[in-house]
Order: C-alpha cells, then structure tokens, then sequence
C-alpha cells in the first residue's frame, strides 16, 4: 500500500479500486477542482459535473452507426465500458460561450477589461479518452502555440487535470487506429485508468497525477493485472473504419473541383453538427452584448462553424455562398490544409461527426470517393 | 483634404517588430481627433489613444487594426498614415458596414476602442536587403481604389530610402478622377520623383489622363522584371490581372506582394473566419507573397 | 431635449402570443419607454395615437379584405415596419387554409357564412407591403425582439442569426433528439432564435421560427423516410406554424404532390411601389 509518503512515480502503476474511485473524486472536489466526467443524459453519455461514482454510467454502453446513436445496458457495471458520446472535453476548455472583454463608457470615453482568464473554473477531467487527448493537443497548438495565447483556453487548461480512460471497445465509427491517436493513452495524461472488473489499473502520467493518486489508497498491481488490462485494452483495437492517414491530405486538396463535393452537398444539411461535435474544431464568433443605453457592452465569443452562411461573410456578401463550398471548406481544413497550419490533421478519429450527423455523412468514404475508389 | 505628413513613429523606419499583445482581446480607448472626408463615401479617420497603454503602440505599413465600437462591433482597417502633429494613426475608412456606418455617425470627438495592430506588412526589410547598391530594387505599387490606403506608409517609406531603391512607380487605378484618394498627395509624390501613372474607370469631364484598368498600364511600362518588386493592393480580380501581366512580362511571381481581406472577427487566427486555403489572412498576412497565394486564388468560393 | 420615437403595435390574424412576448419583457419594457414613446399597443394600453409612427411592429397575418387595407395605411404611417412573429412573416398556422377550400370552412364553422369577409388565403405581411424588417418566431422571441428595437434605435442591423437551431443545441449541450432518440426534429433546417428550447425536453424541432438560410429540405425529408416516417407524417410536420414559408411550402408540395393557392393580392407590392 502506498501512502502520502511514498509516491509512485511517473511512468508507474498502481492498483485502485472502486471505492478508491470514490476516495479520488472526493479528494478532488476537496481540492478546489471541479470533476467533470461521463454520466448518463438525453439518452446519451455526456459530460458533466460528478460528485460520486454513482454518477457515472455505470453498466451502460452505446451503439453508433452513421447518423444513429443509442444507449444499451452492458452485461457487467463497467463504469467506462462505452466509446464516446455526442460531447468532447472542448466544451470546457474552449466553451461554447466566454466573455473576452468588458467596455464600459464614461466621459473619457470607452474603457476596455480584456477577460485575463484569471477567473476561468479549474476542472479534473474523468474519463478522457486517447483520441480526446490527441485533440486537446491539437486545440493547445491552435489557442497557446502560435503567436497569440487564447487567455481563456490558456487559464483553464493549465489548471485541468487529465484523468484518461483506456478504451476496451470501439464503436463502428471509430477510427483513431488508422489516424494514429488512439486507443491506448500514451501521453498528455495525469493519470490513466484502465477498467478491470474490480477495479483500475492507474497509470501515472505527471508529477500532478503522482500527488493526486497518493491521496487516495492503492496497492501495487500484479503482472496478471496487468495482463487482463492489456487484454482488455486489444479489444479497442478492432476497428471497422479507416481514415488513409498517410494519403488524405493530399486527396482533399488535390481534388478541389472534384464532383463528389457536389454529391455530399445534395446530403450535406449545412447544420454545423458535425463542426460543434468536433473535439478540434475552433471557429467562433463574437458578438455584442449591450445594455439598453448601450454604456456597458461584453462581448460574447460563441462557438461558430464554418457551414453557416454568415460566417464568411465580407460586405459584398458570403465568400462560400454554397453548401458544395462549406462542405470543401471543413474537409479540406480538417484533413488538409490543418497540416499546413499546426503541424497535424485536424482529425483524430472519433467518429463524433459521422454519428452524429443527422444524415450520417462519412468523411472517411468522402475521403475515399476524393480519391477515386468506389464507395 | 490636407494631407497629413504620415510618418512612422519607430526609429528605424517602420520595421521595428511588432509587439505583440499579451491579450488579444484588449483594445486601446481612442478618439476621433478629425473626420479628411476623401470623396462621396470614404473618409480619413484621425485617431488618437487615450489610454495608458498608448505609448507602447506602433504599427508597420501594411498592418491594420481592429476598430471597436462597443455595442456594434469591430472592422479591420489597415492603417494608412500617423499625424505626429495630432498624434494620430490614420485610417481611410469607406462606409460600408455597421461599425463604418456607425463611425461615420460618430464624427469628431467620437470615443471608441481600437485593437492592433495585427497581421504581416509590408516587406521592406527584405526589400531593403535584396537592393544592391550597384542594382537598386524597382518597385512598383499597383492600385485598385481604395487599396491605395494600405499602400500610404510603404509608399512614403520608399520616398525616405529611396536614394537605397531603383525606380519607384505607382500605377493608380480609380473609379473616375473624383475618386482618386489622396490626390494632393499624388502630386506630392509626381515631385519627390515618383512615377505616378493613374487611370481611371470612367471620363469625368477635365480628366486627360488614362481610361482603363491597372492592368492596362501595365503593358507601357519601361521594366527591369529581375529587379523588380511589386506591391499591390485593391479588389481581388484586379491584383490577379495585375499580378498575372507584371509576370507575363518576366517579372518573378515570387517578387509580388499583395494585400487580402476576408470577414475577420479575431484578428489572430483563433476565430477561423478569415481562411483562405491554409493560410489566415489575419495573422499569415493580410500581405501575402503572391506565388503562395495563387493557387487559392482561382479557385471560386474557396 | 428631442421627441423620443414612436413606437406603434398592430395586430393582425394571429393569437397575439407575440404581443405577449413584448409585455413578457417586463422590466425591459420599462427601460424602452425611456428610450421610446409607445403611442399604439391595444394589448397593453388603451393609448391609441394617430400615426406617423417611427416603429411599427406589426402581429399576425393578412386574411381579411379589411385587413389587406389597412397594412396599406399602417405602411404609409410608418417609417420602420417591423413584422413579428410566424404569422405576420409567413401567414401563420392559418395558411394551412391556402391548401383548402375556405368556404368549406365558413360553411363548417359560421351559421351564417354570408356575413363573414374573407381572403381564401392567409399570407405574410411583406406579400403585402414592403417590409423593413423581418422578425420569425411561434412566438417571437423577447431577447431578437429587444435587439431589433435597440438596434432601429441604434442606428445598427439586428443580430438575428440565420443559422440552424442545430448550432444552439450544441451550444446549450443539448444531445441530438435525432440521432439519440430517433425523434424526427426540423433543426437543421429551421433557423436559430428560441434557443433551441424542444430538443432539450426531449421534442423534435417544429419549426417555429421558419427555415434557416439555404436549408437542405429534401435531404432532411430523404432522411425522415429512412428512418420509418410516412410522407403524410413529414407533410404534416412541415405544415405547421411556418407552412407557407417557401421552402417549407415548397418541400411539402413535393412530397405532397399538391399546391397551394397563390395569395389573394400577389400585385399588392408592385402597386404599392407604383404609387
């Protein structure tokens, strides 16, 4: 048994159990943190404050296909034996809606209090899974790597914990394999748990993690753990659909006159669902919100997409005035020019956009028609 | 209008790099110290910070600034010109939108924020350093309207280093002679040596001058193609004709530079509005190298 | 100090759910007076001045003879005529009429249909006269319709997105009725202004603020059949409080292989702009 005293070190495991999950919780939530972690909602596994493991979904899983999403009861109470629901950890690091500055009017004139993020929540993520770490790696490049730093993205992240989930199943429409980003958790994590039938293989991730998991009892994991948690981790690894990681940048760029853009397009809703699911997608908007005399103004960034008409709107009117042209845009920007911009894909393989499109459009049979195959 | 003497506040002439704002959301208090009305339409806003944070402003030629109206919104407006007298960054705004309609209503003594400045300029250091003493870089600024605004600083810029530069032209496009931009200033620099071709879209009687597009005066142009540099702002079609004659007549596409303007909100990359294939014309320009712009330009509603 | 603007109210066929909205602004309301001079709102005043008015908002549908003159004259007293609400801005739940025989139904409901004046179709406000502003909503919405007011005030365009309800479901972290539940919905197609309030208890989208901007109808439909819903069903859907909306007209034709009756007075705005 490992105490405050001897901590485990990074790159080490421990054995914690169910009720230790319990103790981990709580001693976060002692810890100032806000606990963010999978529960049941709408008929869907979401994201949202936890207080206990009761909160979790314990026993349930979900079945997707193409446009189509459903709860199921598992035959075990596994408290993460489901992939991923409609909802990514983006909806706290970059929320849907933030106030980015305050102007207030007096006889100097106007004064502006840009939001410096100091006021931004601190939350411990239970439940993160490979390919979501790969997009918050890719939201870090896009909101603190570059020559500006989002404050607001920038104070919540390096506050959040990351408690990651090893997958042991995948859905029809994962395909992390083929990107590269999943299933196993290999970094960007605190700590890792993989789910046994009595417990958590833990692994730590961070010096952060080391501290938090000798707060709460464990006990040293023995090989056999650690054979049924790699056994158990191989099962995330069956995957029905692929992204040709290697190829698909050049085949969306390549093939910008293509007809098939006009074909998705006859699909395609133009409804942004599959840009709001999107763990990377970042396009927003900022809008003015007034008071009635108009002398104290915030303005409100909200999450935007790319399929909105308005949104590349420029006097003269919408440089994208087609479905045809928005749909290029997001395949395009996620799977090609992304590249050029932050050194990656903007694709990490979760299959959020393919489930939840209404019409279930796939952009990995996109992909493959761009290229010439039969689909 | 009388014309400002714009001048760059930094020592070495514009080129200092640029300071980047902890915060991309924090604006500057500014107010309108005087309305140069320039024609029907467009008018040269004066304006001057009033905040604390003022005296770490500066901005290169070619850059623009996010002008806030609290209440209605922001608009990207490069910055053509500083007044040392009034200490006033200059910006030739046209009335298009709600936040320039609404500035426009403001009128002088108007209060409103500013963020900036933003994107790449100009590039006149390399410029500078590609000019040998014994073959001075040409250049030439091609202009399409309003575009002549962007264009203000690097000009007047050219003008102080020019005994370091070749020949320097300016090829001016306009709708009719009214609405030519700065025409003082345009004589100004006739003076100070500056081959100063305009041509206008429509005859308004008195105008003996050219009728036509930029490109059109592209094709009388006495050229040096291997040393020369080309700068252009205006509409879009106009700096792809203007681009694709000056390389019709040898000049490299790598040698041409020009200015883009897409929907921006952000001003730095995070908002996704303003993207044009792989590029954000906010932070990657709103100056671009044209070769590595082409390839998205031809393509419709990219 | 200057006179503060005028602000009228009308009502036409309608429910007066969206006048209820702007009583429903309570404080707001209070702070508007300020800002404006409320002349004409029979639902909240007896207050009744003649026009000139600088804001007109205008309630409800064109379904009368009557009704089709006095627009005319509210028009040429207003300098900003707003129209709020699905009715005023597409004919209302009562443009299922248009698909109908409306003397059938004066024979069905009056005792003495003779007496009764009325248009055998019920039409948008803008079908009528030239409109300057466009509110949707079943009802309007009282955050769009202080915007709009502020906005006319301000000098500045109202912020009434035309997006689909889809983006404010992913805002509000409302899960997808559609794909979770297998609920039919008409967010992607309808545009954003209530919030997305249906599908966070668990309802499809009616449509009540009309169609988004460049809404995909056949696809959506394509998808409804796919997933077990009859034509009849889907027509039905579409036929609700924004049915003679065009592009929800139009796809429910499709699918119904029927037509509508044109409006009654298709001339009324190139006449108007003669005179």
């Amino acid at each position: 048994m490992s105490g405050p005293d001897t901590q485990t070190p990074v790159g080490a495991s421990v054995f914690l159990s169910l009720s230790g999950l319990d103790d981990l919780i709580r001693s976060l939530k002692q810890s100032g943190y806000e606990v963010v972690g999978p529960t049941l909602r709408q008929g869907a596994i979401c994201y949202d404050r936890i207080h206990a493991v009761q909160d979790l979904p314990r026993g349930w899983t979900d079945r997707q296909e193409p446009g189509h999403y459903r709860l199921e009861r598992r035959e075990d109470d596994a408290c993460f034996g489901y992939v991923v629901g409609p909802q990514s950890w983006k909806q706290f690091l970059f929320p849907p809606m933030s106030t980015v500055s305050l102007a207030e009017l007096s006889t100097d004139g106007w004064r502006v209090t840009a939001n410096d993020g100091a006021n931004e929540p601190r939350f411990a993520f239970l439940g993160v899974r490979a390919c979501e770490l790969a997009a918050i790696a890719i939201q870090d490049r896009v909101f603190q790597q570059a020559a500006y730093t989002d404050p607001i993205y920038a104070a919540r992240r390096e506050r959040a914990l990351l408690i990651a989930v090893n997958c042991t199943q995948a859905a029809p429409t994962c395909f992390c394999e083929s990107m590269h980003t999943g299933p196993r958790c290999s970094s960007g994590f605190d700590l890792a748990l993989t789910e046994l039938d009595d417990g958590f293989i833990v692994e730590v991730g961070s010096q952060r993690g080391a501290t938090l998991i000798a707060t709460v009892a464990t006990v040293g994991v023995t090989d056999e753990q650690l054979q049924w948690a790699e056994e158990r981790r191989s099962g995330a690894r069956k995957q029905q659909r692929q992204m040709p990681r290697e190829t698909a940048r050049d085949t969306v760029l390549g093939n910008l006159q293509h007809p098939r853009w006009s074909e998705v397009a006859e699909r395609c809703l133009s409804c942004t669902n599959c840009t709001q699911v999107c763990p990377t997608c970042f396009c927003s908007s900022v809008h003015e919100v007034t008071d009635l005399d108009m002398t104290r103004v915030e303005r409100e960034r909200v999450w935007d997409s790319c399929f909105n008409l308005e949104f590349s709107y420029m006097n003269g009117g919408a440089v994208r005035n087609s479905i045809r042209s928005r749909y290029r845009q997001w395949l395009t920007h996620k799977l090609g020019s992304w590249h050029e911009q932050f050194g990656t894909s903007g694709c990490v393989g979760c299959g959020r956009c393919i489930t939840w499109c209404p019409v279930g459009i796939d952009l990995t049979e996109e992909v493959v028609a761009l290229a010439g195959g039969s689909t | 209008m009388t014309t400002p003497n714009a001048e760059c506040r930094s020592t070495s002439g514009c080129h200092v790099s640029t300071v980047t704002p902890a915060n991309p959301w924090a604006a500057h208090s500014a107010e309108i110290v005087a309305i140069e009305p320039d024609y029907a339409g467009v008018a040269t806003y004066c304006l001057r910070l009033t905040d604390p944070a003022r005296a770490a402003y500066t901005c290169q030629p070619g850059q623009f600034n996010m002008l806030y109206l609290p209440g209605v919104g922001e608009s990207a407006i490069s910055v053509s010109g500083y007044d040392a007298a009034s200490d006033a960054w200059l910006h030739t705004v046209r009335t298009a939108g709600q936040v320039t309609g609404a500035l426009e209503r403001l009128g002088p003594g108007g209060k409103l924020a500013l963020r900036g400045p933003f994107g790449v300029g100009w590039p006149l250091m390399e410029i500078l350093s590609t000019s040998a003493s014994d073959a001075p870089r040409d250049l030439i600024f091609a202009v399409g309207g309003i575009g002549l605004a962007p264009l203000r600083m690097a000009i007047e810029w050219s003008i102080r280093e020019r005994a370091k530069l070749g020949r320097l032209t300016l090829l001016y496009g306009a709708r009719t002679p009214s609405t030519r931009l700065y025409p003082a200033q345009l004589d100004d620099w006739r003076q100070q040596g500056i081959d100063v071709l305009t041509t206008v879209d429509r005859f308004e009687p008195g105008w003996t001058g050219q009728i036509g597009v930029v490109p059109d005066l592209i094709e009388r142009l006495k050229l040096r193609p291997d040393r020369t540099t080309v700068l252009t702002c205006g509409p879009e079609v106009m700096m792809r004709y203007t681009a694709r004659g000056l390389i019709a007549r040898g000049v490299d596409p790598s040698d041409i530079w020009l200015s883009m303007e897409r929907n921006m909100q952000c001003a730095v990359g995070f908002c996704g509005h303003c993207q044009l294939g792989p590029t954000f014309i906010c932070k990657d320009g709103p100056v671009f190298r044209y070769d590595r712009l082409a390839p998205y330009l031809d393509i419709e509603d990219l | 100090m200057a006179a503060k603007p005028r602000l009228a109210v009308f009502k036409f066929a309608s429910c007066d759910g969206c006048q209820l909205t702007m009583l429903d602004c309570e404080d707001e309301l209070l702070a508007l007076g300020e800002l404006l001079d409320i002349v004409h709102f029979l639902e909240a005043s007896d207050r009744a001045e003649p026009g000139p008015y600088d804001v007109t908002l205008v309630e409800g549908s064109i379904t009368t003879p009557d009704d089709a003159e006095r627009i005319r004259h509210i028009r040429q007293q207003s300098r900003y005529l707003v129209t709020i609400g699905a009715c005023a801005t597409s004919g209302g739940i009562q443009a299922l009429r248009n698909w109908a025989d409306h003397e059938d139904f004066l024979k069905a409901v009056y005792a003495s249909p003779q007496y009764i004046q009325s248009l055998a179709t019920s039409t948008a406000i803008a079908e009528h006269v030239p409109v300057d502003f466009e509110l949707r909503g079943c009802p309007i919405d009282k955050r769009q319709l202080l915007d709009v007011v502020q906005s006319l005030l301000h000098g500045r365009k109202p912020h009434t997105p035309s997006h689909s309800v889809c983006l404010d479901c992913k805002r509000r972290g409302t899960v997808c009725v559609m794909v979770a539940q297998g609920i039919p919905c008409l967010g992607p197609v309808t545009q954003s202004g209530c919030g997305a309030l249906c599908p966070a208890y668990d309802r499809g989208c009616y449509g009540c603020f009309g169609p988004s901007v460049q809404p995909n109808l056949v696809s959506l439909t394509t998808q409804f059949h796919a997933t077990g819903m009859a034509t009849p069903d889907i027509v039905r859907g579409l036929r609700l409080f924004n049915a003679y909306a065009p592009e929800f007209r139009h796809e429910s034709e499709r699918l119904a292989g029927d037509r509508a009756r044109e409006c009654d007075a298709p001339t009324a705005i190139a006449e108007e702009v003669q005179s």
